[in-house]
């Protein structure tokens, strides 16, 4: 039976699997234990079920147990990787190179560390998202400390050439962290393979609970370190003081191992179900996909309607499927997404889009239904906007003087 | 958020969508915003030349829900009206029928925009004089 409303805004956050909450539950009251106490066997169980949890993490990622931290979440991650290098190499220089589409949370960041006198780079990315490895080689110097670029994008799921830019890092002795968050759990992440040396992720967008996440830092071939940005017991190898949050931990790990071990069948399942979802709403006149096709999340969306506007048209079918829109009216800056401005869309574009995320939980006749909604809507609308009808007679919009307001 | 139920029902029934011939004499148009904006509207009046009454108003819209329900509603208050009520319309009058919240004040602008354009567009093909309004500068 399909059941309503329907969740397809997996990028935000994800359900959480029931077998995770099942794996945490004995955590909050029978072992209840400071993984910190050292002397009894409250903190000896809650000790144990982290180390447990922490190899579950590395696993996934084919780090050792050892080099990964535990955080509050992917944020945090991106503060403590950014920050925490800026400091600790503060004697190798000063300059850091990113991308106008990373997320909020390593932009804001950046900003922060050219107040405290850093400078950043902000690389623009082509067409289809991804960077242009010339320019990220171009804009390396000697005082370059480290290259932040995410794994994969969260508004178009366009995944970037990480191997190479590893190379490239590695070629030149920068750091190279990555931003994960959407990639870890969805397709196959290996920091030895992919060369990275910090890499951020989260248990909320794998399934797990929200609250906790993993920064992982390299050990050996360099070995790195980050000044810690908390201060207190000295947890985590003295990069992340505070008491360690064992029930998340407990599930964030069962949320690894079950991405681990499901991956590649929901890849295969999913995948299909967004591959039916985006050819049938492409069937619309006038619809286009962002972003590279070929190198992207295999549960992730992002089409723009032209000629209809992204909240109008989520709000024809809100109550039963839940989306995001690249519109500037879903946003309290009134600006539309950066993402797809720096793609280079029109705002005009960037306003029409929609945001697809599916998940393990989604099923085929939601996604029947989706289409069947998504398209009505649409074609309603259009019906509404005076935009459409101007294309329609073939006047160039271009062409209008608008009162720009 | 959530939309006040006059919009969504303005929303899901909207009235007067449509086109007027924008060529005829009788007829007014006012085209405000811009896509980048993420807004435009049109809003049409067709004018009675006997008794100076909107006999028929017709809008089309692009935007949010809330712009799509102020241009709707305009359009029905507009029907009936003289030119010179029509031109009393005041955009706080459409934030209270639709109960707007401050974020989406800017819809109700947009339609007091697009009235006062569809009539300036009237007087103008009629010979009259173009009426000059206050700049609002809410959005």
């Amino acid at each position: 039976m399909l059941k309503l409303p329907i969740y397809l805004d997996n990028n935000a956050t994800t359900p959480m699997d029931p077998r995770v909450l099942e794996s945490m539950i004995p955590y909050f009251t029978e072992h209840f234990g400071n993984a910190a106490s050292r002397n009894h066997p409250f903190g000896w169980e809650a000790e144990e079920a982290v180390d447990y949890a922490r190899e579950q993490v590395a696993k996934l990622i084919g780090a050792d147990p050892k080099e990964i931290i535990f955080t509050s979440g992917a944020t945090e991650g991106d503060n403590l990787a950014i920050k925490g290098v800026f400091e600790m190499y503060a004697s190798k220089g000063n300059h850091i190179i990113t991308a106008n589409t990373e997320h909020k949370a390593v932009l804001d960041t950046c900003k922060h560390i050219e107040k405290l006198g850093g400078e950043v780079t902000y690389l623009n990315v082509k067409a289809d998202g991804l960077i242009d490895l010339k320019e990220l080689e171009a804009a390396i110097k000697p005082t370059t400390i480290l290259i932040a670029i995410m794994y994969a994008n969260n508004e178009i799921g366009v995944i970037q050439p990480v191997k190479e830019i590893s190379t490239i890092a590695k070629k030149h002795g920068v750091l190279f962290f990555t931003d994960a968050t959407q990639a870890v759990g969805k397709i196959p992440v290996d920091v030895i393979k992919d060369g990275i040396d910090l890499l951020t992720f989260t248990g909320h967008k794998m399934y797990g609970p929200k609250g906790i996440g993993a920064l992982y830092v390299r050990r050996k071939n360099p070995r790195v370190k980050v000044t810690a940005q908390m201060d207190g017991g000295g947890h985590e190898r003295g990069m992340r003081s505070g008491t360690l949050n064992v029930p998340g931990i407990v599930g964030f790990g069962k949320a690894c191992e079950l991405c681990r071990l499901e991956m590649e069948e929901d890849t295969k399942r999913i995948s299909k179900l967004r591959d039916k979802l985006e050819n049938a709403l492409l069937q619309l006149e006038e619809a286009y996909v962002n972003g590279s096709r070929e190198h992207r999340l295999p549960h992730v969306s992002n089409i723009s309607f032209k000629y209809v506007e992204g909240e109008g048209l989520m709000m024809g079918f809100n109550k039963n499927i839940a989306l995001s829109s690249g519109s500037a009216c879903t946003s309290a800056s009134l600006e539309p997404s950066y993402v797809l401005k720096a793609l280079g869309l029109g705002d005009d574009l960037a306003h029409s889009s929609l945001r697809f995320g599916l998940s393990r939980f989604t099923t085929e006749e939601q996604i029947d239904y989706t289409i069947k909604a998504i398209s009505e809507t649409v074609l309603k609308l259009r019906e509404m906007s005076p935009l459409w009808e101007m294309y329609k007679e073939g006047i160039d919009l271009n062409t209008i003087e608008w009162a720009h307001h | 958020m959530a939309y006040s139920e006059k919009v969504i029902d303005h929303y899901n029934n909207p009235k007067n969508v449509g086109t007027l011939d924008k060529a005829s004499k009788s007829v007014g148009t006012g085209l405000v915003g811009a896509p980048e904006c993420g807004d435009v509207m049109r809003l049409q009046i067709e004018v009675d030349e006997a008794t100076g009454v909107i006999k028929d108003a017709k809008f089309k819209t692009f935007g949010c829900g809330s712009a799509i329900a102020s241009s709707s509603l305009a359009t029905e208050w507009l029907k009936g009206k003289s030119v010179d009520e029509a031109v009393k319309i005041d955009n706080m009058d459409i934030v209270e029928e639709l109960n707007l919240p401050p974020v989406k004040i800017h819809c109700s602008v947009l339609a007091e925009d697009a009235i006062k354009a569809a009539i300036n567009d009237y007087r103008k093909k009629n010979g009259l004089e173009e009426l000059v309004f206050e700049e609002k500068g809410v959005h």
